[in-house]
C-alpha cells in the first residue's frame, strides 16, 4: 500500500476550459454578488491598512485568491497518486482569477450604462465609483482584470507550494486582517494594560493598522509559523534518530493528560482575569457572549448529546426570562411577589423543567425532522402568547416587564450597568452547565443518548426507555435555557417578546454546529467567535458595520458547514464519525476483512498444526 | 406449570399478507428451541411479535404467565426477553465495552441527578456495569477483550460483531435470549465454535433459548426442539431427526415431489 | 408519560369542544348564560361575517395549498423537510413584484390587464422554479445519502441566505404592488367575493389541474412516482433519478412562484420575511393532508386555511380570550401539534417510501 510506485499514475495537468470558465464565473459572480449587496460600499469608511487597503476593497480581493486555491486543488481518492503541482496549476488560477476579474469590470460597465436602481438598492454611482476608482470604466477593466490574474495566481500558488511555506504567507495575512479588524477589541485591552504605545504602534486610531503596524504584524507572524516548523522538524529528526532533546525529558514526565489540565486552568483562568484589563464595551460584549455560551451549552445537551434537533430552544430561555421578571420586578403586572433572585432562580428551574416536559411530552416522540419544525412553533407560540393582549394581564403584552431588580450578593447587586460583574456571574453558571454536560455524558443516561442517537429502535430493543431517555435532555436542555434567560432579565432590567424570536434558535444552532456538535469546547469557542465577531440576533459584535450582513454570513456558514465539515470546526470525535458514516463504510470493511484474515492465521498457528 | 413463554392463535396481518397464522408455541425454562423455515416463512416477524415491534392482528403472547401484548419493546427487555438482528446492529460508533454498558440500562437506575453530584451509589453502580460488561465480554475468549474494550465496534470483524451482539443481549441480563441467525455469515469454524457457546450460554448463564437458524448442522447440535415455520404456520414440531425426516418439511424446503407437481398442472 | 400525554389529548379535545360549544350557544342566543359564561359580551356572528371569513379561509388555503404541493413532492421524493421553500415562494413574490412595478409604469397594467397578469405569473414561476433548482444542485445534491437532519439543518440556512439576500438586494423595506385596475377590485355579487379573489382562485385552480394532470397522466410524473417510491429501483429500470429529482423541484418551485404573486396581489405588499410564516403553514398544511400525498396538500391547505380564519372568532372568543387575532398563527401551529399527536400520517393518509417503513 505505502509503495507509491505499484500506484497508477495520476492524469498530468491539462487545460480544461470549461472547468476554468465554470469556476472564473462563479468567483465573478461571487464578487458581483458581494457589489450588489452594498458590501464594499458600506464597510469603506475604515481601511483595514492605514491609506493602503480599505475593508471595502479587501471585502471583493478574496474571491479570486480562494478560487485560484480551489481550481488548483484536487481530489485524491483512495489508491491514487496525487498530482505534483506546478506551473499548469498556477496557470488556471491565473485564467480563473482573471476571468472573474474581467466579469468585475462587465459589472461597472453595466452600471454606468443601464439604470435598475429601482429594484436593485445598491446599483448606484457609488458602486460604480467604487469599482472604477472614480477613473472611468476603461480603468476598471484594466485594473480588476489585472487584480484578478495575479490574486488569482497567488492562490493557486498557494497550493503549489509546500505546507510549510504556505503557512508563512497565510498566516501574516490572517494576522493583519484578524488585528486591523479587531482593533476595538485589541486597542481597549493594550490601552487597560497600560501598553497605550504599542496600540499607537500598531493602529492609525479607527484608520486600520499603520503601514509599520502591518510590517511587524507580518514579521511576527511568518516569524511564529516559520519557529513553529522548525521545531516541528526537530523534534521529527530528533525521534527519529533517538536522541533527546534538552526540555524533552520534562515534557515527557509530565502525563498528557495533566498537560491537558493545565492548559484547561490556563484558558480558566485565562477567562477570568483578561476581563480585568478590558473596557465597558467589551464588558458588555463579553457579558452578550457569556450568555450565548451558557445557551449554546444547553442546545448542545439536547442536539450534540442527546441528537434531538430543538428549533424552539428560544421558548425556554423566554420561559426562565419571563419567570425571573415575574417573580423579581416590582412592575409585573399580575402578581409581585418580589423575590431576590437566587430564590427565585430556583422557581425558574422548576417551571422550566415543567415547561420542558409539557412541550416535550408530546413532540418527543415524533420523527426528527417533525420534531424540528413543531418545537420551532412550540418557540413561536410562546413568544405569540408573551406578546398577546389575553396574557398581557399577566406579562404586560408589547410592553413586557420592566424594573427587574438585578442579582443581590449582599455587598452588591449584579445589574446591567455592571456588565462586567454580569460577565463572571454568567461564567459561573457556564462552569455548572459544563460540568452537567461532562457528568451526564460520561453517565448511564448519556451512554443510552449515545445508543439512541446511534440507532434508536435497538436501543429500545436492548432496554432503554428511549421516550423518557430524550425527553430528559429535553428537560436539562430547557432548565439551562432558563438559566440563562434569568441572567439576562437581570442584565436587562426589562423583558419584551421582541427578544425570543426563532432567529435566536436559528443563531444558537449554527453556534453549535460551527463549534462542533457534541464537544464542550468546539461550542463555546463557537459561541465565542461567531456572537463576539458577528454578533447576536439583536447583539452587536466587534465587526460593528458588519452587522447588516450577519444574518446572511450566519446562513452561508450553516450551508457550508453542512456541506463541507458536518462534524464542525473542533469535532467530537464520535460524532462526526456517525456524519460520515457512507464515507467510512467501505473503509471499515476492508479493514475488517483484514483483520479477519489476520485473525485466521494466527489461530491456526497458534492451534492446531498448519497445513503445509 | 406455565411455559417461559407461550404464544397462543398468534395472528399478524400486513395490508393482505398473512404473516403468522393461528401461531402456537411455547418454550420451557432450559430449552433451546430453533426455529427454522424457508426465506419468508415469518420468522424474524415471529421474533418481532414477542419483543413488541410488531402489533399481531389477534392471539396472545405470554411471559411466564403475563401477556406481554400491547408492551414498548424496552419494556419487554426489562422482564427479561432479549433479542440479536439478523442483520448485526451495533451501535457502531460506541466501544465494544460501551455497547455491552448500555446494554445494562434498564438493570439500573442511577439517574441524572446522581450522576451530576458523583454519588457514591452512583460511582458504585458504573463499576459494577463496567465489571459486569467485563465478564460478558470475557465469555468469548479473548477476542472482545483488553485492548478491544475501547474499540469502537465498527472496526470489529463480522464475526465479531456477531459475537458481540449476543454479548449485549446477554449484557441486558435476560431469562429468555432470542437469537436470530447467530452464525450467519461465519466460516464453519466459527461456526461450531459458535454452536459450543450457545450450549454454554444454558449450561453456565442458565438461559433459555430461542434461536432462529439456518445452518443445520448448529440446528442438530444444539436444539432441544426444533419448530418449522412455513408461510406463517407451525408445519412441524419435534426434534431434529423426527422434523428432518417430515415429509411436510421437506416439502416446504424442496418443493413438492415431481409427481404431485404434474398432477396438478 | 403515557398518562400525560393522554392528559394534553383529553385538555385538547375538551377546550375545542367548549370553544364549539358556546359559539353554538352564542349563535343561538347571545345572551344565554352558557355563551356569557367566558364570554360576557358574547355576540352573535352574523351569517355575512361568517361566510367572509370562509371566503378568506378557502382563498389562503388554496394559496397554503400551492406550497404545500413542494414540500410534499419534496418530502416524498427525498424524505427531508425543504425549509426553504417558503422562501422560493417569496422570491417568486418579489419577482412578480419587480415585474409588474415595471408593467405598471409602462403602462400595460392598466391597458391589458391580463396580459399583464399572464407576464407576472410567468416571469414568477420562471424565477421561483430556477432558485428551486439551484438550490437542489449547490446544496441538496452533494448531501443526498447523509442523515436526514442534514439537509434539513441546510435548507435552514438556504433560507436564511434567500431572506438576507432578497433583503440587502432590494432593501428591508415592505414593497406593495401596483393597484389592481377598478374592474376587477369592484365587488362581485351574489356570493360577495371580490374579482381578486376570484382571479386568484382561479390561478390556483388551473395551476393546480395542471400539476395534477402532469403527475398523473406524464412519463415525467410516472418517474417521480418511481423516484418516490425506491431512488434505486428506479435508476435500475431506466429512470434517470438525478433529472426527475430536478424536475420535481422546478414543478415545486413553480407552484410557490404562482402562489408568491397571487400572495403578493391579494395582500397587495411583500418583505423579505413574508416566506417565513406561509412556509411553515404550508408544511404544516402537507402533514394535516399526509406528506407525500398530493391531493392531501391541497386538502390540507385548504383546511388550514379555513381553521385559520374561523377558529379565532369561533372556538377562541366563545372562551373569553381576548384580541383573538393576534393568535391567528398560534392556531395553525396547535393544529400542526393536534394532528401529529392524534393522526401522525395526516387526514388523507401519507405515501412514505421504503426507507420509512423500515
Amino acid at each position: 500500500m505505502n509503495d507509491s510506485s505499484s500506484l497508477p499514475a495520476p492524469p498530468p495537468w491539462s487545460f480544461d476550459p470549461r472547468r476554468l470558465g465554470r469556476l472564473g464565473g462563479l468567483a465573478g459572480l461571487t464578487m458581483a454578488f458581494i457589489c450588489l449587496i452594498g458590501m464594499p460600499v458600506k464597510i469603506d469608511t475604515v481601511p483595514l491598512i492605514e491609506r493602503h487597503l480599505s475593508r471595502g476593497y479587501t471585502s471583493l480581493v478574496w474571491v479570486p485568491i480562494v478560487f485560484g486555491f480551489i481550481v488548483a486543488s484536487q481530489v485524491v481518492l483512495e489508491g491514487m497518486q496525487a498530482r505534483k503541482r506546478g506551473l499548469g496549476d498556477i496557470i488556471d488560477g491565473t485564467v480563473v482569477g482573471g476571468l472573474g476579474g474581467f466579469l468585475v469590470g462587465v459589472l461597472a460597465w453595466l452600471i454606468n450604462n443601464y439604470d435598475i436602481r429601482d429594484p436593485l438598492i445598491n446599483w448606484s454611482p457609488a458602486l460604480y465609483d467604487f469599482l472604477t476608482f472614480s477613473k472611468g470604466t476603461g480603468f476598471a477593466f484594466f485594473i480588476w482584470t489585472a487584480l484578478g490574474l495575479g490574486l488569482g495566481a497567488v492562490g493557486a500558488g498557494l497550493q503549489v507550494l509546500p505546507a510549510a511555506y504556505r503557512r508563512m504567507a497565510t498566516w501574516p495575512a490572517i494576522a493583519i486582517v484578524s488585528v486591523s479588524v479587531l482593533e476595538a477589541a485589541f486597542s481597549d485591552l493594550l490601552e487597560n494594560l497600560k501598553l497605550e504605545f504599542v496600540a499607537d504602534a500598531i493602529y492609525a486610531k479607527q484608520r486600520g493598522v499603520t503601514v509599520k503596524g502591518a510590517i511587524i504584524l507580518a514579521v511576527l507572524a511568518t516569524v511564529v509559523a516559520f519557529g513553529r516548523d522548525r521545531v516541528k522538524t526537530l523534534v521529527a529528526s530528533a525521534n527519529a534518530n533517538g536522541t533527546v532533546l534538552p526540555g524533552a525529558a520534562l515534557l515527557d514526565n509530565v502525563a498528557a493528560s495533566t498537560r491537558k489540565k493545565i492548559s484547561t486552568a490556563l484558558v480558566v483562568v485565562a477567562i477570568f482575569v483578561v476581563p480585568l484589563f478590558l473596557g465597558r464595551i467589551m464588558h458588555e460584549l463579553l457579558a452578550n457572549v457569556g450568555l450565548f455560551i451558557l445557551l449554546a451549552l444547553g442546545l448542545n445537551v439536547v442536539v450534540g448529546l442527546a441528537g434531538i434537533l430543538d428549533l424552539g430552544y428560544v421558548a425556554f430561555f423566554a420561559v426562565g426570562g419571563y419567570t425571573t421578571a415575574v417573580l423579581t420586578s416590582p412592575f409585573a403586572p399580575w402578581w409581585t411577589p418580589e423575590l431576590p433572585w437566587f430564590v427565585s432562580l430556583i422557581v425558574v428551574m422548576f417551571v422550566a423543567a415543567l415547561v420542558g416536559l409539557i412541550i416535550g411530552a408530546p413532540v418527543i416522540r415524533m420523527r426528527g425532522d417533525y420534531l424540528a419544525i413543531v418545537t420551532l412553533g412550540f418557540g413561536e407560540i410562546i413568544r405569540l402568547l408573551f406578546l398577546s393582549d389575553w396574557l398581557s394581564p399577566y406579562f404586560g403584552g408589547a410592553q413586557g416587564i420592566t424594573n427587574i431588580p438585578g442579582v443581590e450578593l449582599g455587598v452588591t447587586t449584579i445589574k446591567g450597568t455592571d456588565p462586567r460583574a454580569v460577565f463572571y456571574l454568567v461564567m459561573v453558571f457556564c462552569i455548572v452547565a459544563i460540568y452537567a454536560s461532562w457528568r451526564l455524558e460520561n453517565s448511564r443516561l448519556g451512554r443510552a443518548w449515545m445508543a439512541i442517537r446511534e440507532d434508536e429502535s435497538v436501543a429500545e430493543a436492548m432496554g432503554i426507555n428511549t421516550v423518557n431517555a430524550k425527553l430528559a435532555a429535553f428537560v436539562t436542555g430547557a432548565v439551562l435555557a432558563s438559566f440563562s434567560g434569568a441572567i439576562f432579565a437581570a442584565k436587562a432590567g426589562s423583558i419584551f417578546p421582541g427578544s425570543f424570536k426563532i432567529l435566536v434558535s436559528v443563531i444558537l444552532l449554527v453556534v453549535v454546529i460551527v463549534g462542533g456538535m457534541g464537544r464542550i469546547a468546539g461550542v463555546m469557542v463557537g459561541a465565542a467567535v461567531l456572537i463576539g465577531v458577528l454578533g447576536g440576533p439583536s447583539q452587536p459584535g466587534l465587526l460593528q458595520e458588519f452587522g447588516e450582513y450577519k444574518l446572511l454570513i450566519y446562513g452561508v456558514l450553516l450551508v457550508l458547514m453542512m456541506l463541507k465539515r458536518p462534524e464542525g470546526l473542533l469535532p467530537n470525535v464520535r460524532r462526526s464519525r456517525e456524519l460520515h458514516g457512507d464515507e467510512l463504510t467501505q473503509d471499515v470493511w476492508i479493514k475488517a476483512q483484514i483483520e479477519m484474515d489476520e485473525e485466521d492465521g494466527s489461530a491456526t498457528t497458534e492451534g492446531e498444526v498448519a497445513p503445509a | 406449570m406455565s411455559h417461559v413463554l407461550e404464544i397462543k392463535d398468534l395472528n399478524v396481518v400486513f395490508g393482505g399478507l398473512h404473516a403468522m397464522k393461528d401461531l402456537n408455541f411455547h418454550v420451557d425454562e432450559g430449552e433451546i428451541v430453533s426455529v427454522i423455515g424457508p426465506n419468508g416463512a415469518g420468522k424474524t416477524t415471529f421474533f418481532n411479535t414477542i419483543t413488541g415491534l410488531v402489533k399481531p392482528t389477534s392471539g396472545d403472547v405470554l411471559y411466564e404467565g403475563h401477556s406481554i401484548l400491547g408492551l414498548d419493546p424496552n419494556q419487554v427487555t426489562a422482564l427479561g426477553i432479549a433479542r440479536t438482528f439478523q442483520n448485526v446492529r451495533l451501535f457502531a460508533n460506541m466501544t465494544v465495552i460501551e455497547n455491552v454498558m448500555v446494554a445494562q440500562h434498564c438493570r439500573t437506575s442511577q439517574g441524572a441527578l446522581s450522576a451530576l453530584l458523583n454519588t457514591k451509589a452512583f460511582k458504585q453502580e458504573e463499576r459494577e456495569i463496567r465489571e459486569y460488561g467485563e465478564k460478558v465480554l470475557a465469555f468469548f475468549g479473548s477476542r472482545l477483550v483488553g485492548y478491544r474494550f475501547d474499540q469502537p465496534a465498527f472496526v470489529l470483524s463480522y464475526a465479531n460483531r456477531r459475537r458481540l451482539e449476543i454479548a449485549r443481549a446477554m449484557a441486558t441480563k435476560p431469562k429468555l435470549l432470542l437469537l436470530d441467525e447467530p452464525v450467519a455469515g461465519m466460516n464453519p469454524k466459527e461456526s461450531a465454535e459458535l454452536t459450543a457457546l450457545i450450549g454454554r450460554l444454558r449450561s453456565e448463564w442458565g438461559f433459555t433459548i430461542v434461536m432462529i437458524e439456518h445452518d443445520m448442522s448448529v440446528v442438530r447440535d444444539v436444539s432441544d426442539r426444533v419448530v418449522v415455520l412455513d408461510h406463517g404456520e407451525t408445519i412441524a414440531q419435534g426434534d431434529f431427526d423426527e422434523v428432518s425426516n417430515d415429509p411436510g418439511v421437506i416439502e416446504a424446503y424442496l418443493g413438492r415431489p415431481l409427481e404431485n407437481a404434474e398432477d396438478n398442472t | 408519560m403515557d398518562l400525560f400525554l393522554s392528559f394534553i389529548k383529553a385538555f385538547l379535545i375538551l377546550m375545542v369542544s367548549i370553544g364549539l360549544l358556546a359559539f353554538i350557544a352564542q349563535q343561538i342566543d347571545p345572551n344565554n348564560p352558557f355563551a356569557e359564561w367566558r364570554n360576557e359580551g358574547a355576540t352573535r356572528l352574523g351569517w355575512p361575517a361568517l361566510k367572509g371569513l370562509l371566503i378568506a379561509g378557502i382563498i389562503q388555503g388554496f394559496m397554503y395549498g400551492l406550497i404545500a404541493l413542494g414540500y410534499s413532492m419534496v418530502y416524498g421524493v427525498l424524505g427531508f423537510i425543504n425549509f426553504a421553500h417558503g422562501e422560493v415562494f417569496m422570491v417568486g413574490g418579489m419577482s412578480g413584484w419587480i415585474v409588474s412595478e415595471k408593467l405598471f409604469e409602462s403602462g400595460l397594467w392598466e391597458d391589458a390587464f391580463l396580459l399583464a397578469l399572464i407576464i407576472v405569473i410567468l416571469i414568477s414561476i420562471g424565477v421561483s422554479t430556477l432558485t428551486a433548482v439551484i438550490i437542489e444542485r449547490v446544496a441538496y445534491r452533494p448531501l443526498r445519502g447523509s442523515p436526514r437532519l442534514i439537509p434539513l439543518i441546510t435548507s435552514i440556512g438556504v433560507s436564511f441566505f434567500l431572506q438576507y439576500t432578497v433583503s440587502l438586494l432590494l432593501g428591508p423595506a415592505s414593497k406593495s404592488f401596483p393597484v389592481l385596475p377598478e374592474w376587477l377590485t369592484k365587488d362581485r355579487t351574489p356570493l360577495d367575493i371580490s374579482g381578486t379573489q376570484i382571479m386568484v382562485l382561479a390561478v390556483a385552480i388551473i395551476s393546480m389541474a395542471g400539476l395534477w394532470y402532469y403527475v398523473e397522466n406524464t412519463k415525467t410524473g410516472k418517474a417521480m412516482r418511481a423516484v418516490a417510491e425506491d431512488k434505486e429501483i428506479a435508476a435500475l429500470m431506466g429512470i434517470d433519478v438525478d433529472k426527475t429529482i430536478v424536475r420535481t423541484f422546478a414543478i415545486g418551485g413553480a407552484m410557490a412562484g404562482v402562489a408568491g404573486i397571487m400572495w403578493g396581489l391579494l395582500f397587495k405588499s411583500l418583505i423579505f420575511t413574508s416566506g417565513f410564516l406561509p412556509g411553515i403553514k404550508a408544511f404544516t398544511a402537507a402533514v394535516v393532508g399526509g406528506v407525500g400525498n398530493l391531493g392531501g396538500a391541497m386538502a390540507g391547505g385548504l383546511s388550514l386555511g379555513v381553521a385559520e380564519s374561523t377558529a379565532p372568532l369561533v372556538l377562541l372568543e366563545p372562551l373569553g380570550i381576548p384580541g383573538v387575532s393576534q393568535l391567528k398563527d398560534a392556531v395553525a401551529f396547535v393544529l400542526l401539534i393536534s394532528v401529529l399527536l392524534f393522526k401522525p400520517t395526516g387526514l388523507f393518509g401519507e405515501r412514505l417510501s421504503d426507507d420509512e417503513r423500515a
